[in-house]
């Protein structure tokens, strides 16, 4: 038991993503303003580290009790008010010099205002899922983050709106910025901006319950132009729509199946928790599967987005995120695999 | 445990009394040194049982996607070990000090309290009973136990009654509220105490630094445990009575609670960190051979800590969306609170710098304090800093800072105030080579684990989960961490093994084995029921310094 | 100089006076008492106009005037009572005493009236809302506070009828009066905070 991985499967990032969320491999202005801050704490900190720990060094080696001691008391001091004021001060003006740079950064940081071009983004955090609305393009989409990269000489980042439907949790994707708390009643923002593309990994960073572990956040950052074809094929009325009705046709290859998958789905209480654009399907508690084979991952990270791992997690999701809110649907396997051909239509 | 003294005529029968009525007389007992050696006792056996279950925590994190625990029972082992060690070790360790020592150095005869003292240590015992019973008697939906789940800090909304059902949070509170009646009684105890039954000739700048430690950290106990009970007190109306404190659907606010834990929350750690700087003042003077450096600044550098620990608890609270003014206030005044206790360390080294220091096992200990409470010191400064926080909050860098301040600083304080201390206590020394197996190991166990958690929080690891994907970069870091959880389990082996050993075999120790200055070495070892025969002339803050230096007495230079 | 015959000394400790550790208890209690009201008056002040639904404090709450005086007026019996057992007065300390316990029923009874009032007639609970919560934990910690005041000062009523308090409790008596002191003043921060800010 010691060495098995068990059945919850882990994503191995052979999809590009960049798997290893180092804080100091900042991306984007909120990310690098911290980084060149916290250089200037860490060196602050060492100086004062090697300084104290070498007169620690020092004191135990010089006056370390000898075999060949007199036996005698050494000078007994009490205190001296000058030495006492000397590392009162000097400790005074350290302090006060960090909290100047370090007020400055704050407000760098949280005082930042959106600039016209931004891209606005509201997103909610559920008990263990993202859900991520577009407001002002129409999109609504769940655990992924889909972002323009921004130019440095035109930049153009995206504001993030964090709220909550349930308990307090924390948005954080480590290469992009410091995390904000997602509370209830309260609306918080912070912002990102990166200018590399690719896939950044994050957690959510507040203990929201039982699968608080595997509440993970991916923001894929499009190179220049590829984010308004992302937005296009996610819009409701969008081609892949179209697709999706061509794939129900009479005459196509999976059409039995798929019209069966469907009919499983809409007669089980899938429809109570989920939204299908354009179907009679807008449950809001759990989250839109519209284009749910777009995205990389199921369940918010619990596995990869594959027909297998599709399979097991309808089948029951509580083997692949125990304690998740999506219960065993107890279906034969006839119709599990109609609904999964149905499902990976959802493009 | 009580060495009969060949001195002193005896004053009980001759026959060994029954287990029973051994038994009997600590259930009765009002004396401040037999709750003060209860309170230590429960304390250690605690530390046992939530350090097995941080050990559980380290196994299921060695190794990525591991399943040794399910994820509920994984969220439970984590909210019982922080709500044990804060509250049933780290609480009961600080009662336990301040009962036996404080009348001792004051030389009272008990404490002024006694029937008081007693009472705190039951409600004590009986919050620690209701916590673990939780185990058993908290039906979940499913029916059987379950214990609390909700993180030692409880957050709102997750503990309200919608998402937390069954009675697991109620244990949690109740548990708590009650032990905290038991706080507040020792702390009402030792502030009396110490105002009003010392020695004569003792005035409060003649007291040892202990004594006036024990009485900042009773005097903060009052100011911030109110908070914590009020809020649990909500808590409980939210959820028995329908209120609506912190019931977000009906305008309640989730960020209320935090202000009200953490306002308890910070000064708390405090409560738990100032015993132990309080041993370290009594040990590191003795074994440099010289007099504290600084005793007014130490005092003065103390109160300030209280004074200033009360206006820093939303540095637990960064990324909780406070605007940047807010942000900014906590920060000052968290950077500000680095001041004092830097001041501190200084005095400190300047008490061993010029001495003539032997290394014993209870300065072993003060020197691994020193050095470990340095890092956990930088990387609070670090925590601090705002803007850095915002990655490092809840993340695995804050769990490996506070441990460093728990354990590297408070409880190597502690093993230093047990090695000191002991022999006062039982008549008997503690074997040096079992100690210092026990500090090695301990030492070793505790760098591999709790300097290697440090950069996982770094690399983007949050806190409180209960499992993670491989190719994050976290899977040798957590198995180097898990690996230095060994170490320590045999570290705190040895210990164990030294003290129950040590209680028959131990070298006798005498009235006063380390030529120590302050007033409960001028009785014997363990010292009988009333205390002292007579206690010695005060006229300086080293009453026994005085008498045996009658040449050279602390008193002709104040 | 209550406990300087507790310790066995070699020499007298007739110049060495230290304060007495029941002052210092109640005072270490009152400190403690003080910040738990104020986390929850805090939390009353914080969630003033807050309330998603009514009904609002404005439209129900009626100022207890008489209530107020009753318990205000009882800080001061008890001082006369005080005095009066300095003095050796017995019967004027035990007229004072009952006079103290009689005002502080009738602040109780106002208390039950006015929450009959407002639960019956205008359904405020203290799951209602917002203001409901925060009103009876405020005040109800008050009252509750005054209830154990209550039940002590009889009791001290009851031992002096059956002659058993001494002149050396004294003390014992002043430390009483000390925490029905504060539960006055409590009662002044919770009237401020309920009926005049609170409107």
């Amino acid at each position: 038991m010691f060495f098995a991985l068990g059945l919850s499967a882990s994503p191995a990032f052979a999809d590009g993503a960049s798997s290893v969320t180092n804080i100091f491999k900042p991306d984007g202005a909120p990310a690098r303003a911290i980084f060149d801050y916290t250089m200037l704490v860490l060196a602050v900190c060492a100086v004062i580290f090697v300084i104290v720990v070498g007169l620690l060094v020092y004191t135990v080696t010089r006056f370390r009790h000898r075999r060949e001691d007199d036996g005698q008391e050494p000078p007994q001091v009490y205190g001296s008010n000058q030495i006492e004021l000397a590392w009162t001060v000097i400790p005074i003006i350290i302090v006060f010099v960090l909290t100047l740079v370090t007020a400055r950064t704050i407000a760098e940081v949280q005082n930042a205002v959106p600039p016209p071009k931004a891209l606005k983004v509201t997103v909610v955090g559920h008990q263990w899922w993202w859900e991520i609305r577009y407001p002002d393009l129409g999109v609504v989409t769940a655990n992924e983050l889909h972002v323009p990269v921004s130019d440095p000489a035109q930049p153009r980042p995206t504001f993030l709106k964090l709220e909550s439907a349930d308990v307090a949790h924390s948005f954080w994707i480590p290469q992009l910025a410091g995390k904000t708390d997602v509370i209830p009643n309260r609306d918080n923002s912070m912002w990102i901006e990166p200018v590399t593309p690719g896939t950044y990994l994050g957690n959510c960073a507040e203990y929201c319950g039982t699968q608080h572990a595997r509440m993970l956040i991916r923001v894929i950052v499009h190179p220049q132009g590829e984010f308004e074809n992302w937005v296009a094929a996610q819009k409701p009325d969008s081609a892949t729509d179209t697709n999706l009705v061509a794939a129900q046709k009479p005459d196509s290859a999976t059409d039995t199946q798929v019209k069966a998958g469907r009919d499983v789905f809409f007669s089980t209480s899938c429809v109570n928790c989920h939204t299908i654009n354009g179907t009679e399907a807008n449950g809001k508690f759990g989250p839109d599967l519209t284009h749910l084979m777009s995205r990389q991952t199921l369940g918010s990270g619990a596995a990869l987005n594959t027909p297998e791992k599709l399979r097991a997690w309808v089948r029951n999701p509580q083997n692949l995120k125990p304690g998740c809110y999506m219960p065993d649907m107890q279906l034969t396997d006839e119709e599990m695999d109609q609904l999964v051909r149905y499902l990976l239509t959802l493009n | 445990m009580v060495a009969a003294n060949p001195e002193i005529p005896l004053a009980r029968p001759l026959v060994s009394p029954s287990i029973v009525t051994r038994l009997h007389g600590l259930v009765v007992t009002v004396d401040h040194k037999k709750l003060g050696l209860m309170y230590i006792a429960s304390a250690l056996f605690f530390l046992v049982v939530a350090g097995l279950m941080a050990s559980v925590i380290r196994l299921q994190l060695a190794l990525p996607n591991n399943n040794i625990v399910a994820p509920d029972t994984f969220n439970r082992l984590f909210t019982v070990h922080g709500t044990a060690m804060v509250f049933f070790v780290g609480m009961p360790i600080v009662a336990g000090l301040s009962n036996y020592l404080v009348p001792l150095m004051i030389g009272a005869r008990d404490m002024a309290f006694p029937r008081l003292n007693a009472f705190g240590y039951w409600m004590f015992l009986f919050g620690a009973a209701l916590l673990f019973f939780s185990y058993i008697g908290a039906p979940g939906l499913s029916g059987h136990g379950s214990a609390p789940d909700v993180g030692w800090f409880a957050y709102a909304p997750l503990t309200g009654r919608a998402f937390s059902r069954g009675n697991s949070t109620d244990y949690w509170t109740l548990c708590l509220l009650v032990s905290g009646i038991g706080s507040l009684s020792s702390a009402v105890n030792v502030i009396a105490t110490a105002f009003g039954m010392r020695s004569p000739g003792m005035t409060l700048m003649r007291m040892p630094l202990f004594v006036w430690m024990m009485v900042v950290v009773s005097a903060m106990m009052f100011i911030v445990i109110p908070p914590l009970t009020a809020a649990q007190i909500m808590l409980l109306i939210d959820r028995f009575l329908g209120g609506n404190f912190f019931n977000t659907q009906s305008g309640g606010s989730a960020v209320l609670w935090q202000h009200f834990f953490w306002i308890f929350g910070h000064p708390e750690v405090y409560v738990l960190m100032i015993p132990g700087f309080a041993c370290a003042s009594e040990i590191i003077p003795v074994f440099s051979r010289k007099p504290i450096f600084g005793y007014s600044a130490m005092v003065g550098a103390t109160t300030m800590i209280a004074f200033v620990s009360m206006g820093v608890w939303a540095h637990h609270m960064f990324s909780m969306g406070m605007t940047s003014v807010g942000n900014t206030f906590f920060m000052i005044s968290t950077m500000a609170i680095s001041v004092p206790t830097g001041i501190k360390i200084f005095n400190w080294l300047a008490t061993m710098y010029g001495g003539k220091i032997r290394f014993e096992l209870p300065m072993l200990c003060c020197l691994a304090f020193l050095f470990q409470f340095l890092i956990a010191g930088l990387t609070g400064i670090m925590l601090a800093a705002v803007p850095f926080d915002w990655h490092l909050t809840d993340t695995y860098f804050v769990v490996a800072h506070f441990h460093y301040v728990l354990i590297g600083g408070m409880l190597f304080c502690i093993f230093g105030g047990i090695y000191y201390w002991f022999p006062k206590a039982t008549g008997r020394m503690l074997n040096k080579t079992l100690g210092l197996w026990h500090v090695a190991l301990f030492f070793i166990g505790f760098h591999l684990t709790f300097d290697t958690m440090h950069i996982p929080g770094l690399l983007g690891m949050p806190r409180r989960i209960y499992t993670y994907d491989p190719g994050r970069g976290w899977e040798l870091l957590n198995l180097i961490t898990s690996i230095g959880v060994v170490f320590q389990i045999v570290g705190i082996a040895c210990l164990a093994w030294n003290l129950i050993r040590s209680l028959r075999k131990g070298e006798k120790a005498g009235d006063d084995p380390w030529d120590a200055w302050t007033l409960e070495w001028a009785t014997t070892s363990p010292p009988p029921e009333y205390n002292f025969e007579t206690v010695p002339p005060v006229r300086s803050a080293r009453p026994l310094w005085d008498l045996k230096h009658p040449e050279d007495p602390d008193w002709k230079y104040e | 100089m209550i406990n300087a015959d507790r310790l066995n000394l070699p020499y007298t400790s007739a110049e060495w006076s230290l304060p007495s550790s029941r002052k210092v208890a109640i005072a270490s209690l009152i400190v403690t008492e003080s910040a738990m009201f104020t986390i929850f008056v805090v939390a009353y002040v914080y969630y003033i106009g807050k309330s998603l639904t009514g009904p609002y404090p404005a439209e129900v709450l009626e100022t207890p005037i008489v209530s107020t005086i009753c318990l205000l007026a009882s800080s001061l019996t008890i001082v006369l009572a005080e005095r009066s057992f300095k003095r050796e007065s017995i019967g004027a300390f035990r007229l004072w005493w009952s006079t103290t316990i009689l005002l502080a029923a009738v602040f109780l009874g106002s208390t039950a009236a006015e929450w009959k009032r407002l639960i019956v007639d205008h359904h405020l609970t203290i799951s209602t809302n917002l203001f409901g919560t925060t009103f009876y934990s405020l005040v109800g910690l008050h009252a509750s506070h005054v209830i154990v005041g209550l039940t002590l000062l009889t009791l001290v009523l009851v031992l002096s009828l059956k002659k058993s308090i001494r002149k050396a409790d004294g003390e014992r008596i002043e430390m009483l009066s000390w925490y029905w002191h504060f539960v006055d003043g409590v009662w002044v921060v919770v009237f401020t905070v309920v009926y005049v800010i609170g409107r």
